[in-house]
């Protein structure tokens, strides 16, 4: 077949890049190995837009064992036990078919753990949609928590955090990030680099079949209209096939049979056998009519491109090949050695006896293109004059109104489809500051939390990608865990597009800033360009997976008050900042002005100083705020302790608007017994932390001195109405 | 005691069992499903999970596997049965326990604590709630709708063979506390003899206060004393 300019363009290969690829090889080259090309160089597997920049991110810490450039990273837990982690992307397949996108989304970064040698303990996600009142709204939402709950209940891994958002710029392209977590010993981590000559090529897990070939393509470029004939790039998933090769590969991860391991996710056998070959320097050779293939005559190209899932591919050492195929026999899975290590530094592919492809590893991996994209600065939003009416609405009916909007309501419509307590270790579930899960037989745990705050990005770059990063330090703290290492998950969208690619880079600056800072590098994670359509991009959205590490469950706190006639104080100083709030959006749809600012100093110091208090067991409850500000943080304590507060704001110099719904960072609301007071107040003095006392806890009501008094059982169905009124259910 | 957690491809909360049975001094051995010979055993456990993928229907093809013949002579014996969730819609495909498990009422998975009334306390598995007969258990479940025409949920009634009941805090029995549409808020069931019991809530997921609770460990400590 000749390989025409339609067909270049059809595998989203740029004229230039193809003559690159004639230079590298020498040759032309066929359309197998067109198509690998397409499947390693595009943006989803090579990175090529983004890797200059990603290189800037703080990566180490004294508890890294495992950075980026692996399936997932790895921190150091204590005790010989090591947690793996990260978060990836299924943005593109979900817009196209919910239930499966989503599923698969799950399915891939279960694998990415368990290829580690880790049994995964627990996922999260964040997910966001368009307006609820747009058509598709409704059955993307719907579909992609069955989809999520579908995958993950089965095999029977706990979900413990996430968030679900709903903005116009996700209209045409929802956002779908899963994120694991897996638990194994420092001696037992296993690793993608092949080692030795001549060593068994192992396929391992389901069948080949003619799904999801080229998703990783598909989802490098923006939706057009005929976005749904991309039905067939989308995988399908077995999440029972998927629990067998977990329970298969641990099994047999228990001895040294194992030299390198990589799931066959993106871009299926071509990118797997490809990274294990050059990163370990070496060459592969596959007998292609040895791939377990679910349909009759498939060719060579379908089975490089296939996505088909649960799959998995192994070097292993010489003479463990008859024990390692009697565990996946046992499992009902397939087993089939498909080729060898060589020394060729090449990928060559045979295919009924005749060799189809023969490419040097080099041109697919460190030779794939790398771009320095054009980019342009945002300008920071002007702090014009506040909307004239906003002191005219009243706080009693703003609360309301924030607590009964999509974005803030309670999620529990959503979390009830996920399982929460399976494997017995879930002490936090979600809707608390963060999800803990304990490891397992000991008392201590880890916090696990995500976060995204796209409007803050989408005003302000820099100030919006170092508040998320800060938000997820925060969300750790405030259950009493040291925050270790993140991992990301950056949405944005064409990054071909100067504005966009700004976005981008100025997000990665205003990370970097403050992980550096924190000391709190990223380990692990993904890129998703070209999200939106040809006339819009979504907002930034960096996704931020953080995790901490509780010593002694012991010293764990909750969001929840725990008893009345306890002071409430605030930690951290309250400046009234309202532009970019859920006041100033929900209540009068005013949408302009700058984020507001982070000090990484105050954050830090107002952090560390409430972890402290945690840990010295001064503090009954802890709640960070964030959006909303003061009153909706007080709701969700109230609510989910079901104890009251009177609150009186202490001071006269900003307004009572500014005070309750102002956005300020780094603060906390802490709840302290009567007893425990002169002592945390000292220690806040010693560490020089702003605080204010603001109320106390009391039976049955909330309540804003000369404002308002409500009932907490009112209180509760106003932010559990959305979702029930929404999906038609009972109240 | 002697326990045995049968393992079909697919279970998934088979460690947790063990983990409470060990924690309750049962001794347990896992059994897998491809066995022909069930070691010997006081209690045999079917633990929840989505065996073989829940495909065909829940609890389907695992009824059919080489262990269960031996599981139904245990059972026949008088010898005792527990089967939590996956494991209630494998006995009643098995046809040890009557009735059927449809899906639930909102058609959606759900996972959250309810509260039960403990409606017979006379059985090996549920004695020692005499002391506290209104708890609360995590269900986590698809298919957990218990469906039995008019005979048979009489029948159930009139028997005492409903041993746990969906119920509000206080312990009323009402259509509000009733989470996935089962007749007469039926949460787990007894055969007529009483030694096996089939229950989607998983009390093996609370024995520890800092899960919130131990209102689980009161079932496992009941077997203890039978």
């Amino acid at each position: 077949m000749k390989i025409t300019p339609k067909i270049i363009d059809k595998h989203g290969i740029k004229p230039d890049e193809y003559t690159k690829i004639i230079n590298l090889i020498g040759r032309e080259p066929n359309l197998l190995e067109l198509g690998i090309f397409s499947a390693m160089w595009n943006e989803h597997c090579s990175y090529k837009s983004s890797r200059k920049y990603l290189r800037t991110l703080p990566t180490k810490n004294d508890k890294v064992i495992q950075g980026p450039g692996e399936n997932a990273g790895v921190i150091d837990i204590e005790d010989n036990d090591a947690l793996v982690f990260k978060i990836e992307s299924h943005n593109h397949p979900s817009f196209i078919e919910p239930y499966q996108g989503a599923a698969t989304g799950v399915g891939g970064i279960l694998r990415d753990i368990f290829t580690m040698g880790a049994r995964p303990i627990a996922t999260l996600n964040s997910i966001h949609f368009g307006l609820p009142s747009h058509p598709k709204t409704k059955n993307l939402l719907s579909g992609v928590v069955s989809g999520i709950g579908g995958y993950g209940n089965c095999i029977g891994i706990p979900t413990v955090g996430g968030e679900v958002k709903f903005d116009s710029s996700y209209n045409e392209n929802i956002l779908v990030n899963a994120m694991a977590v897996g638990l194994t010993k420092k001696n037992k981590i296993f690793y993608s680099k092949a080692k030795g000559i001549n060593k068994a090529v192992i396929y391992v897990g389901s069948k080949t079949g003619r799904d999801g070939i080229h998703g990783a393509s598909m989802a490098s470029a923006e939706f057009d209209d005929d976005s749904d004939e991309k039905k067939p790039t989308v995988q399908v998933g077995d999440p029972f096939t998927e629990k067998l090769l977990l329970e298969a590969c641990l099994e047999l991860m228990k001895d040294n049979s194992i030299i390198s391991i990589q799931d066959m996710g993106a871009a299926g056998l071509t990118s797997s056998s490809v990274e294990m070959a050059s990163k370990g320097d070496l060459g592969i050779e596959i007998n292609l009519n040895k791939v377990p293939c679910r349909e009759d005559k498939m060719t060579p190209y379908e089975i490089m491109l296939s996505e088909s899932q649960e799959r998995m591919l192994l070097i292993i050492n010489s003479g463990k090949e008859e024990n390692a195929k009697k565990i996946f026999t046992k499992w009902g899975l397939d087993f089939s050695i498909i080729g060898n290590t060589t020394d060729t530094k090449k990928l060559v592919l045979n295919f009924n006896g005749e060799k189809v492809a023969d490419l040097p590893l080099s041109s697919l991996s460190k030779d794939a293109p790398l771009y320095d994209r054009k980019w342009k600065k945002k300008l920071n939003l002007k702090k014009i004059e506040f909307p004239k009416n906003f002191r005219s609405k009243k706080i009693f009916e703003s609360l309301k109104k924030i607590l009964m909007s999509p974005n803030n309501s309670e999620k529990s419509w959503v979390w009830e489809q996920y399982d929460q307590t399976v494997m017995g270790d879930t002490i936090q579930k979600p809707g608390g500051n963060s999800g803990v899960i304990r490891i397992h037989g000991k008392n201590k745990g880890v916090a696990l939390t995500v976060d995204s705050s796209t409007h803050y990005c989408f005003a302000n770059p820099i100030i919006g990608g170092k508040q998320v990063v800060c938000e997820a330090w925060r969300n750790l703290i405030a259950v009493g865990s040291n925050p270790i290492a993140i991992t990301n998950c950056l949405n944005f969208g064409n990054p071909e597009d100067k504005k966009i690619m700004g976005q981008f880079v100025e997000t990665i600056d205003g990370i970097s800033q403050a992980c550096t800072y924190l000391n709190f590098p990223v380990v692990s994670g993904n890129v998703s360009f070209y999200n939106g359509t040809k006339k819009n991009s979504i907002s930034p959205t960096p996704t931020i997976g953080g995790v901490g590490l509780i010593k002694n469950l012991n010293d764990m706190v909750t969001k929840n008050f725990k008893e009345s006639g306890n002071h409430i104080l605030i930690i951290g100083k309250t400046l009234g900042h309202l532009y970019q709030s859920e006041f100033f959006r929900v209540i009068l749809n005013f949408n302009e002005g700058p984020p507001p600012e982070i000090n990484l100093f105050n954050e830090k110091n107002n952090g560390l100083a409430v972890l402290n208090l945690i840990s010295k067991k001064l503090v009954n409850s802890v709640h960070d705020i964030s959006s909303g500000g003061i009153l909706i943080a007080l709701s969700e304590m109230c609510i989910s302790g079901n104890i009251g507060a009177i609150i009186k704001p202490p001071r006269n110099d900003i307004g009572l608007h500014e005070y309750l719904f102002g956005e300020d960072q780094s603060r906390y609301i802490i709840e302290v017994k009567e007893k425990n007071i002169k002592e945390l107040i000292k220690i806040l003095k010693e560490n020089g932390i702003y605080f204010e006392k603001i109320g106390t806890t009391q039976n049955k009501n909330l309540e804003v001195d000369k404002e308002f008094k409500i009932n907490l059982n009112e209180l509760n169905l106003l932010s559990n109405y959305w979702f029930k009124n929404y999906f038609k259910e009972d109240l | 005691m002697k326990s045995s957690v049968i393992v079909f491809p697919g279970s998934n909360c088979d460690r947790d069992i063990a983990v409470a049975l060990e924690k309750f001094q049962i001794k347990n051995q896992m059994v897998w499903h491809d066995e022909i010979n069930l070691p010997k055993s006081d209690l045999v456990v079917l633990p929840g999970g989505f065996s073989y993928g829940d495909y065909l229907r829940t609890g389907a093809i695992a009824s059919k596997s080489k262990i269960i013949n031996d599981v139904i002579k245990h059972g026949k014996n008088g010898g005792l049965i527990l089967g939590i969730c996956n494991g209630f819609q494998i006995l009643i495909e098995i046809g040890l326990l009557p009735g059927v498990l449809l899906r639930n009422k909102k058609l959606r998975f759900l996972s959250k604590n309810v509260f039960l009334k403990v409606i017979n306390i006379k059985n090996n598995f549920c004695s020692e709630y005499i002391k506290k007969d209104i708890i609360q258990l995590p269900i986590a479940h698809n298919e957990g709708n218990y469906f039995g025409n008019n005979n048979l949920i009489q029948k159930l009634e009139d028997n005492n063979l409903i041993a746990f009941k969906y119920c509000d805090k206080q312990g009323l029995i009402e259509e509000n506390s009733n989470p996935n549409g089962s007749s007469n808020n039926i949460a787990g069931i007894l055969n007529k003899e009483k030694n096996i019991l089939g229950m989607m809530p998983h009390p093996e997921r609370l024995i520890d206060p800092l899960l919130s609770g131990e209102d689980g460990s009161i079932l496992f400590k009941s077997l203890l004393k039978s």
